[in-house]
Formats: C-alpha cells, sequence, structure tokens
C-alpha cells in the first residue's frame, strides 16, 4: 500500500507545493495538513515546509509552534512517526522543542540564496537511512535565520549520538560544528536547513535531494 | 490592578550577535571611537491586568520565558510599572 505522507502549512508557508510535487513524483501520496488541525489520520509521515510562517514574527517558528496542529505533530512524533522539517520547518521543530537547539540570524547577516554542498555525516535518521556517510549532496538552500547554535553540552550529545546528519562543505551561514541537519534521540525527527525538494528534477539542476526524500518515503512505508 | 511590563530581550552572554558586531564596525566611521561593542536586543511593552505588582511579575516572567525569547540563546529581563 502506497503511503501517505502529510506536508504541514501555516499562514505564511510557501514550499508546501513545491514539497507535495517532489514527494509525489516518487510514487507517495502526499498531501497538504493546515495549521488549525487540531488531528489527523491517515498520514505516515509529515514533512513541514518551509516558507514564513507568520511571518517569522518575533522569531522564526516563534509563533507557529503553538498552533492547534503542533500538539498533533508533536504526539505523532512522540510515537515515533517520521518527521522532518524543512527550512522554516527546522526552525519550528527547534521552537517547539522537538529538536535541541536554534536558529539563529546567518554570520554576515546575509539572505542566503544559493546551492549548498552538503556532507551525509549519519545515517540513522528517516532523512538520510538511504544514503551513504560521507556522500556529498548539492541542495539549495534560502534562509536568514540558518546559523545553528546550541550549547556546548548539547553539541556534545549529538556527536555522541551521531545525530549530526548533514554538514555543509563550505558552511555558508556560521552554524556551530558545519551543522545543516539534526535528528531527534531516535532519528524520526529530522530538521534541515537545505531544501531537498528543489534538487528532485534534472529541470531544477540537481536530483541530490532525492536519496533524502527516498529515505523518508522508506521510513513512512515502514509504518504502514 | 493595571501594570505595564517592559520586556528586554537579548542575545545571551557567549552567543554570536551579528548584527551588534556589524553596528560596532560601523560607530566608529562616524567618529564615535570610543564604542569597542554593541548588543542588539528588543523591547516589549505589555500592559497586563494582576491583582499585585508580585503577580504582575511573576505573569510577565511566564509570557517571557514561553514565547518573548527563545531560552536557547537568549534572556528577558523584565521591569514592571504601575500603568
Amino acid at each position: 500500500m502506497a503511503a501517505t505522507i502529510g506536508v504541514v502549512v501555516y499562514p505564511g508557508t510557501n514550499c508546501e507545493h513545491d514539497a507535495v510535487l517532489a514527494l509525489e513524483s516518487l510514487g507517495v501520496r502526499a498531501e497538504l495538513l493546515f495549521h488549525d488541525q487540531r488531528s489527523f489520520s491517515g498520514l505516515d509521515a509529515l514533512v513541514i515546509a518551509g516558507g514564513f510562517a507568520h511571518g517569522d514574527y518575533l522569531r522564526p517558528g516563534a509563533i507557529a509552534r503553538f498552533s492547534p496542529v503542533m500538539g498533533a505533530i508533536e504526539d505523532f512524533a512522540r510515537r515515533g512517526g517520521p518527521v522532518v522539517g524543512i527550512c522554516n520547518g527546522f526552525q519550528v521543530l527547534c521552537e517547539s522543542g522537538l529538536l535541541p537547539g536554534a536558529l539563529q540570524k546567518n554570520r554576515g547577516l546575509r539572505f542566503l540564496c544559493q546551492d549548498s554542498q552538503l556532507r551525509v555525516t549519519s545515517t540513522s535518521s528517516v532523512l538520510t537511512s538511504q544514503a551513504t556517510v560521507g556522500e556529498l549532496l548539492s541542495i539549495p538552500i534560502n534562509h536568514f535565520s540558518g546559523s545553528y547554535t546550541c550549547d556546548i553540552d548539547t553539541l556534545r550529545i549529538l556527536r555522541e549520538q551521531d545525530r549530526i546528519v548533514l554538514r555543509y562543505v563550505d558552511n555558508p551561514n556560521g552554524s556551530i560544528d558545519d551543522i545543516a541537519g539534526i535528528a531527534n534521540e531516535m532519528g524520526n525527527v529530522v530538521g534541515l536547513m537545505p531544501h531537498p525538494e528543489r534538487a528532485s528534477s534534472a529541470l531544477l539542476g540537481s536530483v541530490d535531494g532525492i536519496v533524502l526524500l527516498r529515505s523518508l518515503i522508506t521510513s513512512a512505508m515502514a509504518t504502514t | 490592578m493595571r501594570y505595564l511590563a517592559h520586556v528586554d530581550v537579548t542575545l545571551r552572554p557567549g552567543i554570536a550577535d551579528p548584527e551588534g558586531a556589524t553596528i560596532a564596525k560601523a560607530l566608529p566611521a562616524l567618529g564615535f571611537d570610543s564604542v569597542h561593542a554593541v548588543r542588539v536586543g528588543k523591547r516589549f511593552s505589555v500592559e497586563l491586568d494582576a491583582k499585585d505588582l508580585h503577580a504582575a511579575e511573576s505573569l510577565a516572567a511566564s509570557l517571557a520565558d514561553r514565547l518573548l525569547a527563545n531560552t536557547v540563546i537568549e534572556e528577558a529581563v523584565i521591569h514592571i510599572t504601575e500603568a
């Protein structure tokens, strides 16, 4: 049976259709899940898409965190459901406490919209299970607040538990330890700043995001 | 009673502040040679009702921690006056 992946939409999210299109092109069902829904069913994985939820007012992700849908997302994540936050979605996951740390303004204060070279540094997550450690991926970034930061104890735990899943080759935004993406302890919740859905077709200039999306789809199928 | 809470949210010491660093670099160009550091923060003015000053303080501290500041990287200082 085909899996169904929910793509979460807040007011101001703008990458949801790209995410749906990329996932469906890989043969999975994808549907939008709106911020004001208190519950959902029939979804095997979630993608929190990029954009500017609630205008990024206060801090990126700070208001989205209190959306009605967040309780259901947290329950889903706690039960082991695969949840991936892309860009603004990563910021939402950090603000909500589903992932540790925070995303700050980029070093250099520039909005960065460019290809980024990434190295897969862990395959023990729902987003990287089908990739290979050391594999290089070219995937675009598009953010102003993408500089990952956390306290030194958290960083030590992330390293020890093999939870830093993607690192930048040429750290463009000042993230601590070149971090581009991290996972929670169970590996089922992942946040990353780069946009794999924008590297999912030769027409877009790169297909390197597919291995990440396929990993997520594999995890989604495993839960059905 | 109605109170006015000023909540000042700033980055924790040790957390990089690229905005502050940029401003600190610009000031000497304007002749402010004695400036050696700038940290940027935000001030929120929150009007609220509480039964006394103590209750107002604890309400303001709670909303600052839950929403106004991201305590991973920021801290909040609260000043309360009767409105």
